[in-house]
């Protein structure tokens, strides 16, 4: 997927004045928000079950080559094949290859956030072979030509009027507007693409490492039926995914579900060992397993380690402010929220993202619900850092930061300019005693205005009140 | 060098020096925190299918099964055919006037009939294990999924329910579904709409034998 982080700021503009859009990211908070909040209180122990799977997570990463090793190992053994990529560009030509080798001309795919990173659909379309998302959201997705807004709702920002104009148009169909008769109308058209696809492409939740299995969880069943009706199932997954034991990801389904829909548990949980054998009625004769790197181990043994232990729930991004306000296009690739705003700049460059670690208020609740306890605020603020010392910041900024940092340390040159200053506002705000504008501030002024001080400092003040 | 060997070595030069704990782990195969059951497994297994759009009827004797099955079904104007699991089969499904087809079931069938590996009392969840007797389609592809389940065979939790696998099963089959409910989607507007590519019901009949 092509990156345009850098338009962060006139994004965000556009999305603000899109009356549409606002109504959509409500609802995800009334539906995720509050659904999170009532299902939580079913564990007793959920800030114990956080910190356990913490600690699964940073075991896996520990010795993240050996569990990796263990998992290829345990699912070759059941018939399985293991590729690695280093790139988008590894996964696009490797599943193209293996479409070429089983003869493939139709796949039916589940969602897979890896595959929106390496812009897997395009590739496969060019070598000629069709593809069609199933996923409900993806599949709307797929007719707009649009990318996904959210990692777990990837239509959140469109309404059912915008889908059902949109499936009237390319169905042929008399226009639906009730939301069961939409999603029936989707199963019926994609019901045929599942029975005549060749070959079936999910994403994996989790690699567990005793088994050599692939996860996946889904609500609708169409991971059930990319992985059970083709000849052929590749599972593309990150290298960060596997976890050691059958009782450890049961630990992270515990919580992933609840994190991300508010659902105790997903109507489909589909673990997938190897291929068919010969007397069984269904299931792939060739089950290819994709570990992704793309970027991941450079996150390794650094500052920003801590998120390799994600499971993309989407939870950071439902309760964060920013993208409760501005959706999840404005972010600029796959993913969006907190999450996204420290993986984009690591995976693409802090230069092609510049105001993604700036998209925060640090108002810590991302870190507060993230189901694995990632510190995110600390991770946004460490980015913050780096821009500076890579000198990435503006020289108004490095200016004013240099200045306001030597002002500083020098408490009486502090007061004094403060005093000055206060002075100075008071004196233009007027009798109104406001201040419609603000040299250097303009961005801010714009929309609103700012109360004028009222002449004093607040150390002035205090030592008046002590004294009295 | 391949891709494989490369993206090794950077992990392995990132981590520096590794504790080969693996093995003693997987061994040992610990368990997370797990919430306690309030009530006993089939009341708890019960309440937690209900929740999530099952519907449940419990029947003292298999023989009851078809006809409660004909029942369900006519309630609710659904054709009496479909195609059920071997390990159903011999149950006298005629009598009941419906026709049980005993194979896979296809993209044709409107009712599909399976037994159940065990069930998890804390989520409502059916587990079922794939193979030639237990194909996965017959819980996937109709429209009416009926699970037949054994009340002995509802434990606790996951972790239970991964030992009872490890008991009986030397190794995983190639799928293991944890079937929780009718399929869902909440795509459009967060509202869910139960029937999206998987069965629009699910019935589970509890025989207390």
């Amino acid at each position: 997927m092509q990156v345009s982080s850098i338009h962060f700021k006139r994004s965000v503009t556009e999305k603000l004045n899109d009356e549409k859009l606002q109504n959509a990211l409500s609802r995800l908070q009334t539906r995720f928000v509050e659904g999170r909040a009532a299902v939580i209180g079913e564990i007793a122990d959920f800030e114990e079950t956080r910190t356990a799977a913490a600690a699964i997570r940073d075991r896996v990463l520990k010795n993240l080559d050996q569990w990796l090793l263990h998992f290829e190992q345990q699912a070759i053994a059941r018939g399985a094949l293991v590729h690695w990529a280093e790139s988008g560009a590894d996964v696009n030509r490797i599943v193209t290859e293996i479409a070429t080798l089983h003869n493939v001309r139709r796949v039916a795919k589940s969602k897979s956030m890896v595959t929106e990173e390496c812009g897997l659909n395009e590739a496969l379309e060019h070598a000629g072979v069709e593809v069609v998302e199933t996923d409900l959201g993806e599949y709307i997705l797929q007719l707009a030509h649009e990318a996904p807004s959210h990692i777990v709702a990837p239509v959140v920002h469109k309404n059912k009027e915008d889908i059902a104009d949109l499936f009237a148009e390319k169905h042929q169909l008399p226009r639906k507007t009730g939301i069961p008769e939409l999603c029936r109308e989707a199963r019926e058209i994609l019901r045929p693409a599942f029975l005549a696809a060749d070959m079936g492409i999910s994403g994996a939740n989790f690699l567990i490492a005793e088994t050599g299995s692939a996860l996946i969880v889904t609500n609708e069943g169409n991971g059930r039926l990319v992985t059970t009706l083709p000849r052929v199932h590749v599972a593309i997954t990150g290298i960060e995914k596997v976890v050691p034991t059958l009782e450890d990801v049961t630990t992270l389904l515990r919580l992933l579900p609840r994190s991300a829909t508010g659902q105790s548990i997903t109507n489909y949980v589909s673990m997938l060992t190897g291929t068919k054998d010969a007397a069984d009625h269904d299931g792939p004769e060739h089950f290819h397993i994709i570990l992704v790197d793309n970027g991941r181990s450079s996150l390794l043994g650094g500052d920003m380690q801590s998120m390799l232990r994600c499971i993309r729930c989407g939870a950071c991004m439902n309760h964060c402010p920013v993208y409760q306000n501005i959706g999840g296009h404005a972010y600029g690739w796959v993913y969006p929220g907190p999450m996204g705003s420290i993986l984009t700049p690591t995976f693409v460059g802090l230069e092609n993202a510049p105001d993604l670690p700036n998209a925060s208020t640090l108002c810590g609740a991302c870190g507060v619900v993230c189901p694995v306890k990632i510190p995110l605020p600390d991770l946004l603020r460490q980015l913050r850092e780096k821009q500076m010392s890579l000198g990435l910041k503006s020289w108004q900024e490095k200016l004013a930061l240099k200045l306001w940092g030597w002002m500083a340390r020098r408490p009486a040159v502090y007061a004094m300019v403060i005093k000055i200053t206060v002075r100075i506002l008071h004196f233009a705000g007027g009798k109104e005693r406001m201040l419609h504008h603000l040299p250097g501030a303009s961005g801010w002024t714009a929309g609103r205005d700012m109360p004028a001080p009222q002449g004093k400092t607040f150390r002035e003040l205090y030592r008046q009140r002590k004294l009295s | 060098m391949s891709a494989r060997e490369r993206i090794l070595a950077r992990i392995g030069t990132a981590i520096g020096n590794h504790d080969a704990e693996i093995d003693a782990y997987l061994v040992e195969h610990p368990r997370g925190p797990a919430p306690a059951l309030r009530d006993n497994l089939i009341t708890h297994f019960r309440e937690r299918a209900l929740q999530l759009s099952s519907d449940v009827i419990e029947v003292a004797h298999p023989g009851e099964i078809p006809a409660q099955v004909a029942h369900y079904l006519a309630e609710r104007g659904l054709p009496p055919r479909g195609a059920c699991w071997p390990v159903v089969g011999s149950l006298p499904w005629g009598e009941a006037n419906l026709e049980i087809a005993v194979r896979g079931a296809n993209s044709q069938d409107m009712v599909g009939i399976t037994g159940t590996f065990c069930a998890i009392a804390e989520t409502g969840t059916l587990m079922m294990l794939s193979g030639p007797e237990t194909p996965p389609s017959n819980s996937l592809l109709p429209e009416t999924h009926i699970a037949i389940l054994n009340t002995r065979r509802i434990v606790a939790s996951m972790e239970d329910a991964w030992d009872l696998l490890r008991k009986e099963h030397k190794a995983p089959p190639r799928a293991v579904n944890f079937i929780s409910g009718p399929s869902r989607t909440a795509d459009i507007e967060q509202t869910v709409t139960l029937g999206a590519h998987g069965p629009y019901r699910v019935l589970i009949i509890l025989v207390n034998a």
